[in-house]
């Protein structure tokens, strides 16, 4: 780019340009050709270093008791133990924490679809007076850490008699996160209004242009919001580990963390059972990229 | 609002009313899951509570005694100001790297990107698990590594100087989020600016110190804030794999303010020490925010 411009600056003769052209064109193609040979190197060299954790936890996961603690360790199994996640099943109640992992992930995912896009349907298209306070507020809370509310909700949720239960865990999701309802608010401003003043002047009621015309054109917002949804309920620990008590209803995350300490010479059983859990995570990471990375250019979340 | 209510006609006010109903349920979930916790959190801060009795005001006593007779805070607030020193110019230098690598337009960079951003969608304690077993002083693989090239690996988490710096190693690992953020806001730099840069003869140093950085100030501010909050808030890690040992080298600010609530339920005094780092919190966000009229570059400016 930059050798063609300076070359039509130049006054020189036609041929004479030509043949500079030519010339410059071939070398930088060249140098660009090696430049991306070497920029391809350093990112097969860093994706490998990024993913030696994973692989390592795999090749642990197919080896037998006594090759995990070989000295120097091998790189891969002399037989892969394929058996050992059979055995991490029945080792650990891997299916019964997983399952009630789904469980909080679809109760979750049914309160957030009920209330964050009546909320932001408010916010994007009613017009009421206190709409921009309220609408900062909303905002502001994003900010404020959670730490500083668990003391209370656990003495509020502790009076209800709510500890033990899953309640905790799903009932502020039905009241709208205001994440979500950010996500949502900004999906909806995108949509014409044509649309819905359209469906007014027809007659349509608040309501109905909502669930008929609003909701089904924000279905991209509706996915990246449930991607987001299963992936903190998944991931999350700390509520689950202070609001249950029952080893049977531990969610995987903290499941996992319990084994630790009990079984921790077993690192083969246990780095299968590792390995299991983020199945889910990974699967629905490799289908809902797009929807992820767009969230995360939205609003700014990570993982 | 009572005034503008009473301007309002009939088909006004009903589209008001339509639009309480629908925020009712923020409304009721702002109220009891964000207000009333924030005010009952700043009251029991001032009280002695152990769950089984009502809580007794003390005054400021919990604060007296967080800052005169409590090593404990001291050295957890040591730990996680440690932490978020060591962490924080890491994950945002890293990420801000790997984000350029990713910028060129080349075929493939998708795949590498996907790559990347695995690590940050894994859950804290699936990862903590797996680090547990990478960092083990002798079978562990970074140490294997590591003796390829003739160095004698640290035992990691095992070890008083080792075991914080591991746990900001694992941090950096997760670096692909940060990394996504960044590419987002290279991604919005127009690339017009950069080719007038290079016919006004600006070098591919030049252009990124003139150009790119400048135009990321804005996604620099931003992620500087989210990071620096994370890391005040670690929590998992320390939990599961050194449970604030050895020596207390990794007692998080978190894990402290857990064992006090949860396990020790002194609910008043881990109030207050929840109040305490929400004010940290805000501080050091207030003081991020008021030096970005210096750093931060708006385009509207």
């Amino acid at each position: 780019m930059s050798l063609n411009s300076s070359a039509a600056r130049t006054n020189d003769s036609l041929v004479d340009r030509d043949r500079q052209l030519r010339r410059s064109n071939r070398t930088t193609a060249l140098r660009r050709l090696a430049g991306n040979g070497f920029l391809y190197f350093i990112m097969v060299v860093l994706a490998l270093i990024f993913m030696i954790p994973l692989l390592w936890m795999f090749t642990t996961s197919l080896k037998t008791r006594q090759e995990i603690f070989v000295w120097p360790p091998t790189w891969l199994p002399n037989t892969p133990q394929w058996g050992n996640y059979v055995e991490a099943f029945d080792k650990y109640p891997l299916a019964r924490f997983m399952f009630n992992s789904a469980v909080l992930v679809m109760i979750n995912s049914l309160g957030e679809v009920l209330s964050v896009p009546l909320i932001a349907f408010a916010f994007a298209r009613l017009r009421f007076p206190g709409r921009k306070i309220l609408f900062i507020l909303m905002l502001s809370t994003m900010m404020i850490p959670g730490q500083i509310k668990l003391i209370p909700l656990f003495s509020m949720f502790s009076r209800l008699g709510m500890i033990g239960t899953y309640w905790p865990l799903v009932l502020p999701s039905f009241f709208g996160n205001p994440f979500f309802i950010f996500l949502m608010v900004q999906y909806m401003r995108t949509i014409p209004r044509d649309l819905d003043e359209a469906a007014r002047i027809d007659g349509a009621s608040t309501w109905v242009i909502l669930y008929r015309i609003i909701l089904p054109l924000s279905l991209p917002a509706v996915t990246v919001m449930l991607v987001f949804t299963f992936l903190w309920t998944w991931n999350d620990f700390i509520s689950p580990l202070i609001y249950l008590s029952d080893f049977n209803s531990y969610p995987i995350s903290v499941g996992l963390a319990f084994f630790q300490g009990r079984y921790s010479v077993e690192w083969n059983m246990f780095m299968a059972a590792t390995l299991i859990s983020i199945i889910p995570v990974l699967a629905l990471y490799f289908f809902a990229q797009r929807h992820l990375i767009g969230g995360i250019s939205t609003l700014g979340l990570k993982g | 609002m009572l005034a503008a209510w009473r301007r309002m006609n009939p088909l006004a006010r009903r589209e008001a009313l339509e639009a309480y109903l629908a925020l009712s349920p923020w409304l009721f979930g702002f109220v009891v899951f964000t207000i009333i916790p924030i005010a009952v959190s700043i009251f029991l801060s001032f009280t002695q509570w152990t769950i089984v009795e009502p809580p007794t005001w003390i005054g400021i006593d919990n604060y007296v005694r967080m800052f005169t007779r409590d090593p404990l805070f001291w050295q957890s607030l040591k730990v996680t100001g440690l932490f978020v020193l060591i962490s924080l110019p890491l994950k945002l230098v890293f990420g801000l790297a790997l984000a350029l690598l990713l910028n060129n337009r080349l075929p493939g960079m998708n795949f590498f990107r996907t790559v990347f951003y695995i690590p940050a969608v894994i859950s804290g304690v699936a990862v903590s698990l797996m680090w547990m077993w990478l960092l083990q002083p002798d079978t562990g693989v970074v140490n294997t590594l590591l003796d390829y090239v003739g160095v004698r690996g640290p035992n990691w988490f095992w070890d008083k100087d080792w075991a914080l710096p591991s746990v900001a190693l694992m941090s950096v690992w997760k670096v692909g989020g940060s990394a996504i953020i960044y590419l987002a806001g290279l991604q919005n730099i127009p690339a017009q600016l950069y080719e007038a840069a290079e016919i006004d003869g600006a070098g591919r140093w030049g252009r990124f110190l003139r150009i790119t950085i400048p135009l990321l100030t804005p996604t620099i501010f931003f992620q500087l804030i989210i990071e620096m909050i994370d890391s005040f808030k670690v929590f998992t890690e320390a939990f599961v794999i050194t449970q604030g040992g050895p020596l207390r080298s990794t007692y998080f600010y978190m894990l402290y303010f857990y064992e006090e609530a949860f396990r020790n339920f002194n609910m008043g005094y881990a109030s207050a020490l929840a109040l305490f780092l929400t004010l940290i919190i805000l501080a050091t966000t207030i003081f991020i925010n008021y030096t970005s009229k210096r750093w931060v570059y708006y385009e509207s400016e």
